[in-house]
């Protein structure tokens, strides 16, 4: 109360009206965030995380109680909060440069700054020597690093990051939560990032939002009071994310429990996703993501 | 180099054997009208039409008659493409304009483009105007088809992207609706073209006779010709072939950001 947070989220209902009916997708939602903080929100499917994010963005207006940023009432899209969504959604006629170029479309820089800063960009995200490359030619991760970079060019306030590693292998996956994690210590950008990956939530978060579905509701705010960089296989860590795993499980009574040594045989086959269950039961299943929900 | 070697040979064979048929039909025509099969009045010689064909390059000025053709058929495709796309943009833009004109448009589609040549003979006369307004129809009505449809077809997903990036609506249009639009709006222009020059001709016949490939032909059947009459037939159906390939060229070039297909 007497420090103003930076992102203030009081009292959020979102309803959405499905062929007549209402559907409450976020029920009565607050939440702090502060300047420069890295928070992480995870549940299932249908816990409203995504709909709490493109809130938070300003792509969705239509909700109940109070949004604010910097102050100031959230009422649209804004130059001060960057997005990057699941997929990088590139301009497939624009090469990467230009692709990068457009968050700064509308920026108050010149020219020459904004060549700049999109080659400064394309480096941090890796992807120097592809500035003239179309997104047809890239991989998955190249594209999503360059989604990655259009989100961040113009420097926002804060960076909204919708399941941003989702559609990738695991080893890609885990080489850009690392780079992000780079990129937010070096620049003190707000970082508001959803997933269903438990792994991810806790490896980057300073804290852990675990929200609970049908109504969207958050069940628990769990702090990750660890530096970064973070070792991926510390104890600490582990404990952390065993004991997110434990609330998720409360959250459906269907999530998989914690596996400490990933193993096909030990894998759990029920879950409340259809999509999920039936990628469990695959045994070549990437180790990396055995604590997906 | 190999695989270099193989396309080549490849593509020789497919021109190869595009080239079949036409030297078959050529020798059968030769054959036909120097066996005396046909009357050589109705189906002239090939060493006719081409001394017709160097006969009127050199006395008469065949060339002259190509480009008053090709200059009403670009001045009409140019006038016809621009107003379609930027009239399509509305429709597919504006809710209020397509509920407004959309029904009315795709009515006037549906009218033969011969049935507008008495209308456009009076308010346009039987000049150049005339047949420069007849092609800017035909190639307007295939631009605004598919530039209409490629609008209509931009993803949600690159919208919204313009959304969250704060453009405006001009940007709207020319950073995401004109772009995404491009490979329709170039089907469009591509059968355009194809259209306005079909229309050229029928522009030639149907209004009064001037300077035109058109124009040419009717002089040939006027004077029973027929070698004529063949020459300006090959003429256009080369110019129409060389049109073709060039739009496929410029289709290539704007589209190169398109995962090549084979």
């Amino acid at each position: 109360m007497t420090s103003p947070a930076h992102l203030k989220i009081r009292n959020v209902t979102r309803r959405f009206n499905v062929n007549g009916t209402a559907l409450t997708a976020l029920d009565d939602v607050s939440l702090d965030i502060k300047a420069g903080e890295f928070v992480t929100i995870v549940g299932a499917s249908g816990c409203g995380k995504s709909t709490l994010l493109r809130l938070g963005a300003g792509l969705d207006v239509e909700h109940d109680g109070v949004i604010e940023h910097g102050g100031r009432r959230v009422d649209g899209p804004s130059l001060d909060r960057g997005i990057v969504f699941q997929e990088p959604r590139l301009f497939p006629w624009l090469t990467v440069e230009r692709n990068v170029s457009l968050g700064l479309e509308n920026a108050a820089f010149s020219k020459a700054e904004k060549r700049e800063l999109v080659s400064e960009q394309i480096a941090l995200v890796g992807l120097s020597g592809f500035e003239k490359a179309y997104p047809h030619q890239l991989s998955g991760g190249m594209a999503q690093r360059a989604g990655i970079a259009r989100g961040l060019v113009n420097r926002p306030d804060v960076l909204f990051l919708d399941e941003p590693f989702g559609a990738l292998d695991a080893i890609t996956k885990a080489r850009l939560q690392g780079e992000l994690q780079q990129i937010w210590a070096a620049e003190k950008i707000t970082m508001v990032l959803v997933t269903h990956d438990v792994d991810e939530a806790v490896y980057l978060g300073d804290r852990v939002v675990i929200m609970s579905p049908r109504p969207g509701r958050i069940r628990q705010i769990v702090p990750v009071d660890l530096p970064h960089p973070r070792e991926r296989t510390s104890p600490e860590l582990a404990a952390i994310r065993n004991g997110v795993l434990d609330i998720l499980n409360g959250t459906t009574g269907e999530a998989p429990k914690p596996v400490t040594r990933p193993s096909a045989a030990r894998r759990p086959a029920a879950s409340a996703n259809p999509i999920h269950a039936a990628h469990r039961t695959k045994p070549a299943r990437p180790a990396f993501s055995t604590t997906e929900i | 180099m190999s695989v270099l070697a193989a396309l080549r040979t490849q593509n020789a064979v497919k021109i190869r054997r595009g080239l079949t048929l036409p030297v078959l039909l050529l020798i059968f025509w030769e054959a036909a009208s120097r066996s005396g099969l046909v009357d050589a009045r109705f189906l002239p010689s090939l060493e006719d039409v081409f001394l017709t064909a160097k006969r009127e390059l050199v006395d008469n000025n065949l060339f002259g008659e190509l480009a008053a053709s090709l200059f009403r058929n670009i001045a009409g495709f140019v006038i016809g493409s621009a107003i379609g796309v930027v009239f399509a943009t509305l429709l597919a833009l504006s809710r209020w304009a397509d509920a407004l004109a959309t029904p009315s448009f795709n009515g006037f589609k549906q009218i033969s483009l011969l049935a507008w040549i008495p209308l456009i003979s009076i308010w346009f006369g039987f000049g150049e105007q005339a047949k420069i307004v007849f092609v800017a129809i035909a190639a307007f009505i295939p631009v605004v088809l598919n530039t209409y449809e490629g609008m209509r077809n931009v993803p949600g997903d690159l919208i919204e992207v313009g959304r969250a990036l704060k453009f405006t609506p001009v940007q709207r249009v020319t950073r995401i609706f004109l772009p995404a639009a491009m490979p329709s709006i170039a089907t469009g222009v591509h059968l355009g073209l194809i259209y306005s020059w079909l229309a050229t001709v029928g522009a030639e016949y149907f209004l009064a006779v001037g300077p035109g490939i058109g124009g040419l032909i009717i002089a040939g059947r006027e004077r029973f010709d027929m070698a004529l009459v063949m020459v300006g037939v090959i003429i256009l159906g080369l110019v129409g072939f060389l049109l073709n390939r060039l739009a496929a060229a410029g289709e290539a070039y704007l589209l190169r950001w398109r995962v090549t297909a084979h």
